[in-house]
């Protein structure tokens, strides 16, 4: 049973990332990038959202018939989105006013979606609420390594502005790599974004290859 | 006038929906990998952007706002625009079954194409008319399917081209749309007021 809770942990956070794998949430891992701590801040919300909303689903798995099964976990995705855009709201106001637009888009970021259609629904509730949280945890390491490459080579800081996500106490976080004028501006603009993911990609089927595993060549990019 | 034209060119260049906003990525490199696909699904997305923009202002402006409901938004907007989503799958198997065949399983997920959602979104934060909310939803989706048929004309010669193993499908795919954002930055001098 342990190995089964392993198995589920790995898929999440590495063998079927949901970024680097799937390439599925691309919005906001573009979008989000810009900086380490914004990647991070993006990512453990939608994580909340993954694990609140597998966790329902699962348990009304048995009452939500096959026709209406899409409404019904949008409409549930949609509720546990809009908790986590009060709650940040209220208590993370600095990080709520950069994420803005983004958060209330986690609602059709297609991740918690996919993983609602290929797992929650069929699975008992402790497995699925696994599954939320470890494909979370996978999407936001996925994002704060992307923003953590562009945010050196742009702005030559890491983790800027930690202390506003996380508290004073992280201030030790926030390095400055690179003199201030050295950023290349490209890697914080648009074009940065789809590049550093491009090559990430590719960085993780180098690993997997190294690790003697056959690189995943498709790529679920056919989901939404 | 000059404003709404400006402000049209403005939403479908220089803040493109797809490579400025990063909005509508999956389907971005979904279905892009023939040009009548992405021009099909261009045309179905315009469509849907804007009736539910427009709805959805009407839902802000009459439903929302006069009551307080601020915090239903996502949930009523996602509600509109699944039903937006609906109607445009009624008429597009109606109106050209062979279209519907193409787009299959994109069609209904339109629902779930932030593009939709953050328009409509982006629409309520700029407290615009609604005629200004119609036209920057349109001019929206259109920059939005020019971007789509462009990058499916560039996926159509990159299918003949040799690529690294480790580089082969969506890396290359990334990089050639970091060229193309690249290349759009250059409308970000045009003024738009």
């Amino acid at each position: 049973m342990a190995n089964a809770y392993v198995k589920i942990a790995r898929d999440g956070l590495w063998d079927n990332n949901g970024v680097f794998s799937m390439l599925l949430g691309m919005c906001p891992t573009m979008a989000m990038t810009t900086s380490a701590t914004n990647g991070f801040g993006m990512g453990l919300a939608t994580a909340a959202v993954m694990a609140a909303s597998s966790l329902l689903v699962a348990a009304a798995r048995n009452a939500i018939t096959q026709e209406v099964r899409i409404p019904v976990f949008i409409l549930i995705v949609a509720a546990m989105v809009t908790l986590v855009d009060l709650a940040m709201n209220a208590w993370m106001h600095e990080l709520y006013k950069v994420l803005g637009l983004f958060i209330p888009l986690i609602v059709s970021n297609c991740l918690p979606l996919a993983r609602l259609e290929a797992f929650a629904a069929k699975a008992p509730i402790v497995p699925a609420l696994v599954d939320g949280l470890c494909m979370g945890i996978g999407f936001t390491i996925a994002l704060t390594a992307i923003g953590a490459v562009r945010e050196i080579a742009g702005s030559g800081t890491l983790f800027a502005d930690a202390s506003l996500l996380l508290g004073p106490s992280f201030r030790f976080m926030e390095l400055r790599l690179l003199p201030a004028d050295r950023g290349v501006l490209m890697m914080i603009l648009p074009p940065g974004g789809f590049l550093v993911t491009g090559f990430l990609v590719v960085v993780k089927r180098l690993l997997d290859l190294r690790a003697g595993k056959e690189i995943q060549m498709s790529g679920a990019h056919a989901v939404a | 006038m000059k404003e709404y034209a400006l402000m049209m060119i403005g939403a479908a260049l220089v803040n493109n929906v797809i490579l400025a906003r990063f909005l509508g990525l999956c389907s971005f490199m979904g279905v892009t990998t023939r040009i009548d696909t992405a021009a099909g699904m261009g045309l179905a997305t315009t469509f849907v952007i804007t009736v539910s923009s427009m709805a959805d202002w009407a839902v802000q402006n009459y439903l929302l706002a006069p009551f307080g409901l601020g915090f239903l938004r996502t949930v009523t907007f996602i509600l509109v625009i699944a039903s937006a989503v609906q109607f445009t799958e009624l008429t597009v198997r109606k109106v050209s079954p062979s279209l519907f065949q193409m787009l299959g399983i994109y069609l209904p997920l339109i629902t779930t194409n932030c593009a939709v959602l953050g328009v409509a979104l982006l629409l309520v934060e700029s407290r615009l008319s609604f005629l200004a909310s119609a036209l920057f939803a349109f001019a929206s989706s259109l920059g939005y399917s020019l971007v789509m048929v462009i990058f499916a004309g560039l996926r159509e010669r990159l299918a003949l081209a040799t690529v690294p193993r480790l580089f082969a499908g969506p890396p290359i795919g990334f990089i050639v749309a970091s060229l193309l954002a690249m290349a759009f930055m250059g409308f970000s001098g045009i003024s738009t007021g």
